[in-house]
């Protein structure tokens, strides 16, 4: 009997269930989860310790998900080994399961790099599962002074969960921009001084040469004092069981635009993976939850015999702090690179748009966000600029900016 | 001295219910709303509303109330409210003053003084519901007796007719001082009712020659729009020599109208005032009348009926007996109630006659001369309701011309302010953000359901009568008593008093 | 499935839809009391200037993004309509980020909010349809 088996168990793994689901309704899917949670909402537990969510409303899918959808999970087991000639995967507690299309969607790990006398740091922590989050939320308390080691997506997520919970943030990173991965010179500054007006303290262009006990000791010879240290320096795909296997692996496990590997019947998907980007037409690690469903989907899809490809994937986030939003896609090409970037500013919002050869590439977006779907589609689609007034459209996010004839289209027919 | 502006009506807002949505201020074209940002209320400036009751229907907490102004001069019976304010308002411009729909002075209505019978015991009403109810109709010239051919068979030499579901017609109304979207709903109303509608003056656009078998293509004193294949386009073609509004004058639509289609349509050069002279030129007689007639069968193949407009005057009778002379099928009789988009007020409040006396005169010179079947009869000048169709009928109307029920189907509220291009109803206006407000589809609709509601009711009275065809009605004075009337009224409707 | 479309043509832009749709989801009886002296936040919004307007509300994508991008497991498609979980969204607008309509706006407290056809409001049927004045807003199928 035909057996799917997926390794892994988060937002890829959900979107491969459902990719299966739409094409096959019958056929046994095998789940390995290493965590011990039914798939949950990773980006959430920054919500969770804000209290803007809650276990009960963190898992990604309803309690009958997996009943639902026929599928086994294995809670609490990892998958040592696989074997692609006989089709078959070995976990940790000795079990063998044999596949016939396999997904790998084991996601990244929190990349700590060692930093002399960290073995000193009693209360150390990453953020990213739930059980460091749980872990994280114990050690809290009202007078912590914690440290956050990287000024990224997550060091910064972490910083907004806990500000209500603890005493001091300080947060630091070896870049001199906050979200040096999203955002610019011009916009990093508009949010870091937002953060510190809400009491979020920064050292930037400058990281941790040292620990000794609750002492920090900075490159800059600065010395900081905490109780509680996150780091949240960067993330690694986990792509072991296929380099194991002799499959292409770069940063991540190379797929294609069907989320299949390099080996026959098996597919991979989410932070893991490594698959095309429509922005800089090159495959990339693209580890962001939109992407790792619309992934995991593709390759679900694929894994049943039906045929989907995911070949419009680009880095987007869209993020707030403490009311204040951001919202970014595609790439940021520079005027180095034959680019142009357009600036608009108003009271509240900035925006900013990259544009090459007649087509936006990326923006940013800091402020009101409302619409910015819009200018997402204007890269995903390759929309010609010409083929609409691209000056108020960067005013004003509306298809308003499209011609008539395209807004037709667009609420006049099923989409 | 201060400029003198009296404002007519008084916009009352229920603050307690206003929400300060502004559909009004955004609906309003005399932007006689305006919303105050630092007190977060409505305003408005009376001075400015024609009280088209626009802002009321779509307020969506029933916050409005339009008002007549009870501030008031001190009017007696000779000089009242209105005159006076005609007087200033002239003193002021130094203009003829200009008005629009119709004549709106308290003059008698003749469908309100007569009663319509029915049939009690002595012969039996009729069931519309029940039993099959004839309200088709055909207008044209008709034989005036059975013609055979040597060997005894009958000849059809039949003159050209127009076949109409119901004896209703949306009269004359051009595009330019009516809507592209106006048009379409009556053009595609006629086309879903089986009747006809009428270009009026303007032309016919290009996008409605479709509908051109539902089409009267109007040629007036200012010839717009008129080329062959426009006269071919229609199902009959009418020559207007006068409009019930403003007998004795020609038209005139302002440059400002003339714009983009309406311009082409008409075949005039934009931003041109269109001035329809008073007269036909070439027409100064019967004999000058019938050449025109006689011209469009030509170049219509003889294959539609030719329709003569005129106003109903004073010698009616005599006119229409000379018109029914010149070769025309139809005539239509328009009476002095009749709407317009914009006419000099003392025209159409004191030229003309009612065309109930009119259609009555005609009728029987016409009957008296032996020439009733040279011609159909069809009138309008403010048929309101199937009961006028009725009486109408009965008085020896063949069919009725309407269109003030039309536009009130359409969303007219009555403002009477045609003329200043700003309807907000999207009617009588070329701008494109008040055209658009007229969907052409409700708009047809609401004419179909109107029309549908008419033919219903225009059954039941046929019915209580005991008569099952519109036919066999026509001319049937005898169904129809006057009541309040004078003798000389009586005489002239050719009807009896209530109780004879 | 039935779905709300808008022909521009007609649309007046006198956003009454808007009005019409917060009242609709307010869960109050009375217009006037849901309303007034009210910052409103409708789920369809008119777009355009003083000549070309049309209003946007969701489309109910047959393979919406939205869903697929919400990072909250909020978004869920109920009989082909795409529906939110407001308990669980938690306001990142990853939604908004992937809308390629713009039809997706933010709620009072800050949640994305969306239109879900009113089919499970008083109104029953969408307020903006029932409302409009011109027929420029429908709900039929296509």
């Amino acid at each position: 009997m035909k057996q799917y088996v997926i390794v892994g168990n988060s937002i890829a793994a959900t979107g491969c269930i459902e990719g299966i689901r739409k094409v096959d309704k019958d056929t046994t899917i095998t789940v390995i989860s290493g965590e011990k949670h039914p798939a949950y909402c990773r980006p959430l537990i920054s919500y969770y310790l804000q209290g803007n969510t809650n276990l009960e409303k963190i898992s990604y899918r309803r309690d009958t998900f997996y009943s639902d959808n026929g599928c086994e999970v294995i809670y609490g087991e990892t998958v040592d080994r696989i074997s692609p000639d006989e089709h078959k995967a070995y976990l940790s507690n000795g079990q063998e399961i044999s596949y016939d299309r396999l997904l790998v969607a084991t996601g990244s790990s929190a990349f700590v790099p060692h930093f002399e006398g960290i073995e000193t740091v009693e209360q150390k922590f990453s953020f990213m599962t739930l059980d460091d989050t749980l872990g994280l939320e114990k050690a809290l308390c009202e007078t912590s002074r914690v440290l956050i080691v990287g000024a990224g997506l997550i060091g910064l997520k972490c910083a907004e969960g806990i500000l209500e919970k603890v005493g001091k943030i300080t947060v630091c990173d070896l870049a001199n921009n906050v979200l040096s991965s999203i955002l610019d010179n011009d916009t990093a500054p508009i949010v870091q001084a937002h953060l510190e007006e809400n009491g979020v303290e920064f050292l930037m262009g400058d990281s941790v040469k040292s620990f000794h006990g609750n002492t920090a000791t900075m490159q800059s010879g600065k010395q900081v004092e905490f109780d509680i240290l996150v780091t949240a320096v960067g993330v690694r795909p986990n792509t072991s069981l296929v380099a194991d296997m002799g499959g292409e692996v770069n940063r991540g496990i190379v797929v294609n635009t069907k989320m299949q590997t390099s080996i026959s019947d098996i597919f991979a998907a989410g932070d893991c993976s490594e698959g095309y980007d429509l922005s800089i037409d090159k495959n990339r690690v693209l580890a962001l939850l939109p992407n790792a469903y619309m992934g995991g989907y593709t390759a679900g899809v694929n894994m049943a015999g039906g045929d989907n490809e995911f070949d419009d994937a680009i880095p987007m986030n869209s993020i707030g702090f403490m009311g204040l939003h951001i919202m970014t896609a595609g790439n940021y090409v520079t005027e180095e690179d034959g680019g142009t970037v357009i600036v608009k500013k108003t009271s509240d919002t900035t925006k900013k748009f990259f544009v090459k050869e007649n087509e936006l590439k990326g923006y940013i977006i800091v402020g009101n966000i409302l619409g910015g779907g819009i200018y997402t589609s204007l890269i995903r689609e390759k929309t010609p600029l010409d083929t609409l007034d691209f000056d108020l459209i960067t005013e004003n996010a509306s298809a308003f900016a499209f011609s008539s004839q395209k807004r037709r289209l667009m609420f006049g027919g099923v989409v | 001295m201060a400029l003198l502006f009296y404002p007519e009506f008084e916009v009352i807002r229920n603050e307690n219910r206003c929400i300060a949505c502004r559909v009004c201020e955004r609906q309003c074209a005399n932007e006689v709303h305006s919303h105050d940002s630092e007190s977060g209320l409505m305003l408005s400036d009376e001075t400015k509303c024609v009280n088209c009751q626009r802002c009321v229907s779509l307020c969506p907490t029933r916050a409005l109330k339009i008002v007549k102004s009870d501030c008031t001069f001190r009017e007696n019976a000779n000089w009242q409210n209105d005159t006076i304010k005609e007087v200033y308002k002239q003193a002021n411009s130094g203009g003829v003053l200009l008005s629009s729909m119709g004549n709106p002075k308290p003059f008698p209505v003749y469908w309100d003084k007569i009663l319509i019978n029915a049939s009690q015991v002595t012969n039996p009403s009729i069931d519309p519901l029940r039993e099959p109810m004839e309200t088709k109709v055909f207008i044209g010239k008709k034989p005036s007796q059975i013609e055979r051919d040597k060997d005894g068979k009958l000849q059809f030499n039949l003159s050209p007719q127009l076949e109409l579901s119901m004896p209703v017609m949306f009269s004359a109304m051009s595009y330019g001082s009516i809507s592209y979207n106006a048009h379409k709903s009556l053009a595609t109303a006629a086309r879903e009712l089986g009747i006809l509608y009428n270009t009026g003056e303007g032309g016919l656009h290009e996008d409605f020659y479709i509908y051109g078998e539902n089409t009267v293509v109007q040629v007036a004193s200012g010839r717009f729009g008129v080329h062959e294949d426009y006269l071919k386009a229609g199902a009959a073609v009418e020559i207007k020599m006068g409009q019930g509004a403003k007998p004795g004058i020609g038209g005139h639509l302002p440059g400002t109208k003339i714009v983009g289609d309406v311009s082409r349509t008409r075949m005039i050069p934009e931003g041109s005032d269109a001035i329809s002279p008073a007269p036909h030129h070439d027409i100064y007689s019967i004999e000058d009348l019938r050449q025109l007639v006689y011209s469009l069968k030509e170049a219509t193949e003889y294959k539609k009926p030719i329709i003569v407009k005129v106003a109903a005057v004073h010698n009616i009778a005599a006119i229409a007996s000379g018109i029914a002379r010149s070769g025309a099928d139809i005539i239509a009789i328009d009476g002095f109630r009749g709407g317009t988009g914009a006419a000099p007020t003392r025209i159409r409040d004191n030229v003309g006659i009612p065309v109930e006396l009119a259609l009555a005169a005609v009728d029987k010179r016409l009957r008296d001369e032996g020439i009733r079947n040279n011609v159909s009869l069809v009138v309008g000048g403010s048929i309101r309701s199937a009961s006028d169709v009725v009486k109408a009928v009965a008085l020896g109307a063949d069919a009725c011309y309407i269109a003030t029920a039309a536009l009130l189907a359409l969303g007219c509220h009555l403002c009477r302010a045609c003329q200043t291009g700003k309807c907000n109803w999207g009617i009588a206006t070329q701008k494109p953000e008040l055209v658009k407000r007229l969907n052409p589809e409700i708009g047809k609709e609401h004419l179909v359901n109107l029309m549908n509601a008419w033919r219903h009711e225009i059954k039941e009275l046929m019915g209580g009568m005991g008569i099952n065809s519109i036919e066999a009605l026509r001319g049937n004075r005898l169904m129809l008593r006057g009541i309040g009337l004078t003798d000389k009224e009586l005489e002239i409707l050719g009807i009896s008093h209530a109780g004879e | 499935m039935k779905r709300v479309f808008v022909n521009e043509e007609w649309c007046l832009g006198c956003h009454l839809c808007e009005y019409n749709c917060a009242f609709a989801n307010s869960g109050m009886t009375d217009m006037v009391k849901a309303l007034k002296g009210k910052k409103i936040y409708p789920k369809i919004h008119v777009n355009g200037d003083d000549k070309i307007n049309f209003a946007v509300s969701c489309r109910h994508c047959e393979d919406p993004l939205c869903v697929k991008a919400c990072i909250a497991g909020a978004l869920n498609i109920k009989d082909g309509r795409v529906c939110i979980d407001k308990t669980r969204c938690v306001g990142c607008y990853s939604c908004i980020m992937v809308c390629p309509y713009g039809s997706l706006s933010v709620s009072e407290n800050g949640t994305a909010s969306k239109c879900e056809l009113c089919l499970e409001n008083a109104c029953g049927e969408p307020a903006c349809v029932k409302g409009c004045p011109n027929r420029a807003i429908v709900y039929e199928e296509r």
